[in-house]
This record gives structure tokens, C-alpha cells and sequence, in this order.
């Protein structure tokens, strides 16, 4: 089987690539990594329709997402390999630069992709640059690492003009994440692309960390990989903190992929999988992510700034049993409203991640409210 | 296939002041905090007029008509 880890990283000529490749990728049915799931096929057409040899890549190594480890441990492990998608999709797009954006405090994978650009042809070191992503959640976004790029700032911007019509330097632009630019390597020297995904486990877990299990593989398979349980878990976040808290039994029987998933109407995001230990209250440790999440807002626009600090405030309020009486009512309706409202979809993610707690946790949110409720009655 | 209307925010510009949902109600109202909630879907056309001086009276100019085009 292939494999992205486990496989020495060594330096070999890049395979021959042409608009073939991208039906390669098309037929492989590979989907971004970096957490949105786009199909990769349809963002390097959108490119390659507008390219006129002056196309940019950037190669996404931001992983704001705090749980997430596994693009740091591969740039770390694979870095040739990733360079090698990066190169394949600048001759297919026909790019002449390649941006490598990496978040700021992942010193090893920076270093690794550092000396791997070195042991490069001249021509290939030539077009590579590197940008450091501040350790921001936002800054992954397509559109902040290219305001990084252009201007300095990490923040989004509105879209449309879209990366690939007007991304770094004004030329069309391809962003996309490294574990998705190894997949692209493979693809090209093999014909197809590993049957693999990465994961992190995070939280109540005996060994967490990162794995690379074949696809279908079950939550419940990756927990025995990651040493099983610490104690009885309450509930399991599938998919980072704009993903969803499922049911722990429900959770078990998924598979780890990305369409699997999606017929679930659960999103696999950037792979992390976080166990909630029985012990740890469900309302506190959702305000405790509503509360990073709203920092983490670039305050650009009013409903994402407001709506998300309105939300995490109230939702600490009833963790704390110092909620209102029209509080929970509130959480509901603001995050309907809030949705939607966003020049990127940072707004969306996190109430996505709350709505999610509200169906899961809703007896624990009704009960801490009503405690507050006795408490001052 | 028919062109339709439709109003769009650039949430990044728009700063909260409140014009559009005062001159435009029928479609536009405010959040708790002040920034607008657009009703969903095409403008109906006898609120365009309507529509069209709300675009024009942004006084941060983040609000603007978009033309949709929708298969029937």
C-alpha cells in the first residue's frame, strides 16, 4: 500500500506532468486536505482555465487549527514529497513562483522544508520563497495567507475576486494544503493516489497524536491505534473546532474519510478527532472553544466580532451557573443569525461547532441554566 | 433563463450604521448589533427604486445590487 509516512523522504526526478495529471486527480476523487474538502480537480482547472505561465502556488502549511499536528509532522517527515506536488502543479498550472506558507512556531517542519528546498535544481530553488503564517486560526484561510503574501496581514478578504481568479500578486493562484500537494506527488508517480488519510486524536486518548490509517477505518480503530480511552468518554468532536460533537457510540462506527463522512452529514475537516473524557462538562469545555474562537475572529466584520464574543459570553455564563433567564433562547437564535454573515466562513464554522452542542448537550446546557435560574430565584 | 436582483453585503466595508435597514425595511433588518440580515432571494421588482437608493445612500458603500441569473 502506499503510504505518506513510514517511507523514506528521498529526492528523485520529477515525474513527467501534463493536463493529465489533473484528470488523474479528478478520477482519484482527491479533496482538499486542509480542512474544506474541495475537490482538487476543479481548483487547479479554475487556475489552469486563467493562467498565462504567471500562476502562483501556495503551499498551505499554516495548520492554525491548535489539535491538528499532522501537517507540521509531515513537512517534518515528507517535505520532498510535498515540494514535488508543489513543482508537478506549477508546470500543470503553469506557475512560475511558490510560496511556502508556514505557520511561524512550526520550527522543524520549516527547517525540513527549508533543506529540502536547498537540495533542489536551481531553476526549482529558484522559484520558491517562504512565508511565515502567524499562529492564527484564520490565517490558514485561502484568502488571508494570500493578504499575507501581498500585503502583510494575515487577515481574509471579501471574495469574489476568488484565488483563482486574483490571489497573490493579482495573478490566479492556487492554495492548497501540503498533505493534499503529497497526495498530488503520489498520484503522479503511481498512478494513483494512497488510500490514506491523516488523522490527529486529540483529548482523552492514552497516546495522542498523529496516524495515517487507511481509508474507512473506524473512530473506534483509530482510538485502539492511540492506546483506546483514558476513562469512559462523554461525547467525540469529529472534525476540529468547526466540526460537530457526535454521540461517543455513534462516533465509534465512523469511518475515517471524507465522502463517508459526508453522507453523514459530518465533515472529516482537517482530521482531528478529540475525545471528551465523561469527567469534563460538555457546556464548559464548548464555551471553552466558543471563547478561543471568538478571539481568534480578525474582527473585520460585525456579526463574526459581536456575534461570536455575544455567543462565548453566554455560553460561559451558563457554565459558570450565572446565565439569564433568556439566554439559551438566545445561543439559538444568534446562531442562526450569525451564519452566513462573514467575508470568510469563520462565523460559520463556529456555529456550526455550537449547534452541534446545543443538539448533543442540550439537556446539560437546560440544566446549568436552570441551576442559575434557582440560584438567584 | 431570467436576470433577477438580488442585494449583497461586502461584510468587510459595512460598519453597522443602519441606513439600509431604515430605507429599506421590506428587506433589510438589523441584528442585535447593529449590522443587517438581507432577506433571502431575488428583490421583488416593485421594491427595486427602493433598493437601488439604499445601495446609493451607504454611507461606507458596502452594500450593492447584484444581478443573478436563475434557470427557470
Amino acid at each position: 500500500m502506499t503510504r505518506l509516512l513510514g517511507t523514506p523522504d528521498v529526492l528523485t526526478a520529477l515525474p513527467n506532468a501534463s493536463k493529465g495529471l489533473i484528470e488523474a486527480i479528478d478520477r482519484s476523487g482527491l479533496v482538499g486536505r486542509g480542512g474544506a474538502g474541495f475537490p482538487v480537480a476543479t481548483k487547479w482547472r479554475a487556475v489552469a482555465q486563467r493562467s498565462r505561465g504567471q500562476a502562483v502556488i501556495v503551499v498551505n502549511g499554516a495548520e492554525g487549527e491548535p489539535q491538528s499536528k499532522k501537517d507540521r509532522l509531515l513537512m517534518t517527515a515528507r517535505p520532498h514529497l510535498i515540494l514535488d506536488g508543489a513543482f508537478l502543479a506549477a508546470r500543470v498550472l503553469r506557475a512560475g513562483r511558490i510560496v511556502l506558507y508556514i505557520g511561524e512556531r512550526h520550527d522543524d517542519a520549516r527547517n525540513a522544508m527549508l533543506r529540502a528546498v536547498v537540495q533542489r535544481t536551481e531553476p526549482e530553488r529558484r522559484m520558491v520563497t517562504v512565508s511565515a503564517a502567524p499562529s492564527r486560526y484564520v490565517a490558514g484561510a485561502e484568502t488571508a495567507a494570500i493578504h499575507l503574501i501581498n500585503e502583510g496581514v494575515a487577515t481574509p478578504t471579501t471574495a469574489p475576486p476568488y484565488p483563482f481568479e486574483r490571489g497573490v500578486g493579482g495573478a490566479p493562484t492556487l492554495v492548497q494544503n501540503v498533505e493534499t500537494l503529497a497526495h498530488v506527488a503520489l498520484i503522479a508517480r503511481t498512478g494513483d493516489a494512497p488510500n490514506t488519510v491523516l488523522v490527529t486524536l486529540a483529548g482523552g486518548v492514552k497516546t495522542p497524536g498523529v496516524l495515517e490509517v487507511e481509508k474507512g477505518t473506524t473512530v473506534a480503530e483509530a482510538v485502539r491505534r492511540s492506546g483506546g480511552f483514558t476513562e469512559a468518554p462523554r461525547a467525540v468532536l469529529v472534525g476540529g473546532y468547526f466540526g460537530t460533537w457526535v454521540e461517543t457510540q455513534t462516533a465509534l462506527d465512523l469511518e475515517l474519510d471524507h465522502g463517508s463522512m459526508r453522507r453523514h452529514g459530518l465533515g472529516l475537516g482537517c482530521g482531528v478527532i478529540g475525545v471528551l473524557p465523561a469527567s469534563r462538562s460538555p457546556v464548559r469545555e464548548t464555551a471553552g472553544i466558543m471563547r478561543y474562537l471568538a478571539q481568534e475572529s480578525s474582527a473585520q466584520c460585525g456579526p463574526c466580532f459581536f456575534g461570536l464574543r455575544a455567543l462565548a459570553d453566554t455560553c460561559t455564563r451558563i457554565a459558570e451557573g450565572t446565565s439569564k433567564p433568556e439566554d439559551l433562547k438566545r445561543l439559538q437564535r444568534w446562531a442562526s443569525e450569525v451564519s452566513g454573515r462573514g467575508a470568510c466562513r469563520h462565523p460559520d464554522g463556529a456555529v456550526m461547532f455550537l449547534s452541534s452542542a446545543l443538539d448533543l448537550f442540550g439537556s446539560e446546557f437546560a440544566n446549568d441554566s436552570a441551576y442559575a435560574l434557582r440560584r438567584t430565584a | 433563463m431570467s436576470k433577477e436582483m438580488t442585494l449583497a453585503v461586502d461584510r468587510i466595508k459595512c460598519d453597522g450604521r443602519g441606513l439600509c435597514a431604515e430605507l429599506l425595511p421590506e428587506l433589510i433588518r438589523l441584528d442585535d448589533w447593529g449590522y443587517p440580515i438581507l432577506a433571502a432571494g431575488p428583490i421583488p421588482a416593485h421594491l427595486l427604486p427602493l433598493a437601488a437608493r439604499a445601495v446609493e445612500d451607504c454611507p461606507v458603500l458596502a452594500l450593492a445590487l447584484r444581478r443573478t441569473e436563475r434557470k427557470k
